[in-house]
């Protein structure tokens, strides 16, 4: 399973790169194997705002649907709008292709609280 | 009992096997308190040829020697025998909802041919597998256009059936959704400027009966036209589908959704149910659908078959944020209709919707020259209002004959126009001539 | 599809490549393309007598509301069409083809003299709106089916217009809500527990409730515990089948009862399971005061590859005056029905158009006749037999994660396969090979990889004995050889079916020259 070192992690198995002064979301390896084939994404509008730890959409598998949970709140400037066509770009390359949206933070200081790569590993053990 | 097939020496052996000594010890997790002592107060055992003597005694007690000149919701129709013959395919009817795809490639493809056909008779992009009923069916119309427009007030026509808004309330008194009602004109269709006035910003849909209650080709374009510049959704309902052979499809008109039923197809009246109940909507509504939808996939041969699929809006993954609760639909009932359209096809749909049109026009014919004429001047299809004088005296006067006259409109609509005398009356390919005749004889003599 | 010329495709095959990508016919096992690729411009199965001349719809109706044409139709001969439902028919396993275990489901035998009752003209041609002397048989039959029903479970008043369990849900959670009204606050909450179908919590939140969610204790019950502490005066209800989905008696449920009775609440009961208590036992001598009944699984109604269904509720009598309309009461020696709210002030109106899946009480009326007291009893009886023998005889093989006693039907996992990497879902699959339907798997949710075997009272015990058989042949495999197991059903008409792509790429009805590769 891939955690990759620059990335920062949510407990709710997603991702956040910071991107200038931007963040880009998505959900991490682990998530997308949990939940198997991914079938469809609903995410925002591009102008939507977000609040962290809120739902921002939801991604579905057959049989189970998870919502997006945002690691920041803001505004949404960006929306990976190529997955409505293809939500298996998810599964197979879930934090370059597979990104989901791309937000404008209000307060770029929330992204300390998130996990690095290192406490995602321990975290993600646990939960096996 | 020919239903079990348990012999003492299985029971003996069964019980040995499980290592308890009898039956009752089985039911010792059910506290002592709480198992009843005494044997169930039901009436005793018959057997087959006593039952079938006792359920042909209670048939017996319904009289349906003439096909009923009764319609509004439930309509007589021709059921050709090979429906129901097919229908009692054991492999079909004795099957569950398809869970193992692989063993219910029947069942699958025959949905997929109902949403098809239902599709194309609307004239909307996808079909489910089916509702309870009609009414249900324009229940959870409302409730997905308040979901996917996130507005909160129901317009519907008073023109749409009665027992229909009826559900429709008690489905949204639930929800506090609002339910306004628009009022019908003269003509008896929907009243376009009230609907006009009722129609605003908190509008999720607009509810038109297609044909309506009183069996009026009712303006959907107009209404639908309101319905879109207030940026709300069109429900179309259809309680006698076989209208569509005749009538340019709701999707074609502007509904966003249509509901209503296929009972007309292949499903005996049955005192009102159980009826195939159907929706259709918009590509773009899939996702907030409620119900079962069947979808083509491919096995792991390449071969074509077919699954349940989007099931992530249903009850069973999504739970208390489901798009409905429904489960069990109207399966088999959506299976008759899918043999008789079949049966029917292209020429035979086209000729038994003119055939009731042609009929309903007989019927009014007779009744004028009887002496009774129609409320109200709108186009129909096979269904009108008749002024017949009193009309529940008339029902009681033709029950003593056998024959249901119809539906006295003052059950439903006390203040309609000449109420009193206003029987609601279909004509289909049931009726012939010469009992088209007799109804209206005896519907103009003296009581 | 439709050709410049009219022509469609006309073989018995029909178009070949649309049908499947190997479409070839093995045997008796007949490829068959759908209704909308074969026939030809002309043919119909259709038989009416012509319309009456001279009587143009067009002029009366708008040209603008007029149907141009029926494109799209099939046109096929009634031989044409009676053998493609009957190929169909074979691609599908039901009751009668074979053992169908089905957790919580109730596959019984669907009698052939209930089927042969609801034809009968008297009620299969009996309008809804026939006036009443027209109609005393089937009240009669309504009125006896709901008394009968009330004693069954131990209720005061039942109610037959739901169409179906969930939608008996509904009318429960409704009438729940209205009790709750009339006595000034319909309260917020339900509680369900994480043993219970996803019906309940929708049903509870389509009655604009929010649900809490239960866990049940370490042996599959519910506890009095986690109910004493969820429970408070915001709680309308608490939703239990019993026994629950595992198929385990929740042992507690009087005590739940009076807990949630002493706060204000009121109790609900999921009659899904209630083949099980027949004639043994009744949710109405336990504290429920509300439940719904499915007749097509406790009373053999055929569920007809997804309905019709009908879920009866039956009340205690406090909650009487909110049953839906209509009502059938007796007067003197007739019958009739009540319709109108002004004689039901406190009804919660109406459910559905008419009187409810009548077609459906006429086979369970039918069947409860047939079976008396006596006959009632044995159901419940030889139901719970039949599963605590598969029980016995594959707790060997399969690991039971709940040690408490089943009734009606019990609940395996696939723990014990799991080393060789073969799941439930193997195991299931596997068993279409055998020639049986599948349990219910992966449910209820605490189970992981939950296999939940209900096999009814109208199994024989070499039925039982089959299916252990191979239940046990195919723990056997999956020892020596999982990969074989994990490839199956190798021997049905379709193998496998791709249901990530079937969601991906919905196609969801036939358009022309539609293609799925």
């Amino acid at each position: 399973m891939e955690i990759p070192d620059e990335l920062l992690y949510t407990r709710d198995h997603e991702w956040a790169r910071r991107k200038g002064v931007h963040v880009v979301v998505g959900i991490t390896d682990f998530a997308q194997d949990q939940l198997g084939d991914v079938v469809f994404v609903e995410l925002p509008a591009v102008g939507d705002p977000v609040k962290k730890g809120e739902s921002f959409g939801v991604v579905e598998s057959t049989k189970a649907v998870s919502e997006l949970f945002a690691p920041v709140s803001g505004k949404v400037v960006e929306v990976n709008d190529p997955l409505a066509d293809a939500p298996e770009t998810i599964n197979e390359d879930p934090y370059e292709e597979g990104w989901l949206i791309v937000v404008e933070p209000a307060d770029p200081g929330e992204l300390d609280g998130l996990m690095d790569a290192k406490a995602y590993k321990t975290f993600v053990e646990e939960q096996d | 009992m020919r239903y079990h097939p348990h012999t003492p020496e299985d029971v003996r052996a069964m019980l040995d096997a499980i290592g308890v000594k009898s039956v009752a010890e089985l039911f010792r997790s059910i506290p002592e308190p709480l198992r009843l002592a005494r044997p169930l107060d039901l009436p005793p055992a018959l057997d087959e040829i006593s039952l079938l003597a006792e359920l042909r005694r209670l048939a017996g007690r319904n009289d349906t020697r003439h096909p009923p000149f009764a319609g509004a919701g439930a309509y007589p129709h021709h059921v050709p025998p090979v429906v129901d013959q097919l229908l009692l395919r054991g492999e079909l009817f004795t099957a569950y909802t398809p869970y193992q795809p692989e063993i219910s490639q029947g069942t699958l493809q025959a949905i997929f041919e109902w949403q098809t056909f239902v599709a194309l008779l609307t004239a909307l992009d996808v079909s489910n597998a089916s509702m309870y009923d009609g009414a249900t069916a324009t229940a959870e119309a409302a409730l997905m256009a308040a979901r996917i427009t996130g507005r909160h007030e129901i317009v519907v026509s008073e023109a749409v059936h009665p027992e229909y808004r009826r559900v429709l309330a008690t489905y949204l008194r639930a929800k506090h959704d609002a339910l306004v009602t628009v009022p019908f004109g003269a003509d008896g269709r929907t009243d376009l400027a009230a609907l006009e006035r009722a129609v605003g910003a908190a509008t999720a849909c607009v509810i038109v009966g297609y044909p309506n209650f009183f069996g009026i080709v009712d303006a959907l374009p107009e209404a639908a036209a309101i319905a879109r510049r207030a940026g709300a959704l069109t429900v179309s309902v259809t309680a006698e589908a076989v209208a569509l052979g005749l009538l340019q499809a709701p999707g074609a008109l502007g509904a966003d959704v249509a509901v209503g039923t296929f009972q007309s197809f292949g499903n005996p009246l049955s005192f009102g149910g159980p009826a195939p109940g159907f929706f259709a909507t918009r590509d773009a509504y899939v996702r907030q659908m409620p119900g079962r939808i069947c979808g083509a996939t491919v096995d792991t041969q390449g071969r074509r078959g077919f699954v349940l699929t989007l099931s992530t809006r249903e009850q069973h993954i999504r739970r208390e944020k489901a798009t409905s609760n429904i489960c069990t639909n109207s399966g088999l009932c959506a299976l008759a209709a899918t043999i008789h359209l079949a049966l029917l096809g292209r020429s035979g749909l086209a000729d038994l919707a003119r055939l009731n049109h042609g009929r309903a026009r007989l019927l009014r014919d007779a009744m004028r020259r009887a002496g009774c004429d129609t409320v109200f001047p709108g186009p129909i299809f096979n269904e009108q209002v008749f002024d017949v004088g009193d009309a529940e005296a008339v029902v009681a006067r033709l029950a003593r004959r056998g024959i249901v006259a119809g539906a006295p409109l003052a059950r439903w609509y006390p203040d309609a126009p000449r109420a009193k005398g206003a029987l609601l009356c279909v004509a289909t390919e049931l009726h012939d001539p010469e009992l088209v005749e007799l109804f209206a004889r005896e519907t103009r003599r003296a009581p | 599809m439709t050709d410049p010329a009219g022509r469609k495709p006309s073989t018995e095959r029909g178009d070949a490549s649309a049908a499947s990508a190997d479409g070839a016919t093995r045997g008796l096992v007949h490829e068959e393309p759908l209704l909308f690729e074969q026939g030809a411009r002309g043919r119909t199965g259709a038989s009416l007598p012509p319309a009456p001349a001279g009587l143009d719809p067009a002029q009366e109706i708008p040209a603008a509301l007029l149907r141009p044409s029926l494109e799209g139709l099939p046109e096929l001969s009634e031989l044409e069409v009676v053998r493609h439902f009957t190929r169909l028919s074979t691609w599908n396993h039901g009751i009668d083809t074979g053992f169908y275990p089905l957790g919580s489901c109730t596959m019984k035998y669907n009698p052939r003299s209930s089927e042969a009752l609801a034809r009968l003209p008297g009620f299969a041609d009996l309008h809804p709106l026939a006036p009443p002397e027209l109609a005393q048989g089937a009240l009669e039959l309504m009125h006896q089916l709901e008394r009968a029903l009330s004693e069954i479970a131990g209720f005061d008043a039942t109610t037959l217009a739901p169409a179906a369990g969930a939608h008996g849900e509904l009318c429960g959670l409704m009438i729940v809500r209205a009790w709750h009204a009339s006595r000034g606050n319909p309260r917020k909450k339900i509680l369900v527990p994480d043993t219970a179908h996803g019906t309940n919590p929708a049903s509870s939140a389509l009655n604009g409730y929010a649900v809490v969610q239960l866990a049940s204790g370490p042996d599959g019950r519910l506890t009095p515990e986690a109910v004493r502490a969820a429970m408070d005066e915001d709680v309308a209800a608490i939703m239990i089948t019993n026994p629950n989905t595992l198929g385990i008696f929740e042992g507690h449920v009087a005590e739940i009862a009076a807990i949630v009775h002493a706060r204000g609440g009121l109790v609900y009961g999921d009659g899904a399971n209630m083949n099980a208590l027949l004639g043994v036992a009744r949710p109405g001598d336990m504290g429920f005061d509300v439940m719904q009944y499915n007749l097509h699984k406790t009373f053999a109604t055929p569920h007809g590859g997804g309905g019709p269904g009908s879920g009866p509720v039956a009340v205690k009598a406090a909650l009487a005056p909110f049953l839906p309309l209509p009502v059938v009461v007796k007067e003197g020696a007739t019958y009739r029905l009540v319709t109108d709210a002004r004689e039901r002030p406190q009804t919660i109106g109406r459910l559905r158009e008419f009187w409810g899946n009548f077609g459906m009480f006429v086979r369970a009326w039918a069947l409860l006749r047939e079976y008396g007291p006596e006959g009632v009893r044995a159901t419940g009886e030889l139901a719970v037999l039949n599963a605590n023998y598969l029980r016995a005889r594959l707790r060997d093989t399969f690991h039971l994660p709940y040690e408490a006693d089943s009734l009606h039907e019990v609940v395996f996992d696939d723990q014990r396969q799991q080393a060789s990497g073969v799941s439930t879902m193997d195991v299931a699959k596997a068993l279409i090979d055998h020639g049986f339907h599948p349990p219910t798997i992966y449910f209820p949710l605490v189970v992981h990889g939950a296999l939940m075997i209900e096999p009814t009272e109208t199994e024989s015990k070499e039925t039982l004995d089959g299916f252990v058989a191979a239940m046990r042949e195919i723990a056997e495999r999956a020892r020596t050889d999982p990969e074989a197991l994990r490839a199956a059903p190798l021997l049905p008409f379709r193998g496998r079916l791709d249901e990530t792509r079937a969601a991906r790429k919905p196609v969801l009805r036939w358009r022309p020259g539609m293609k799925v590769e």
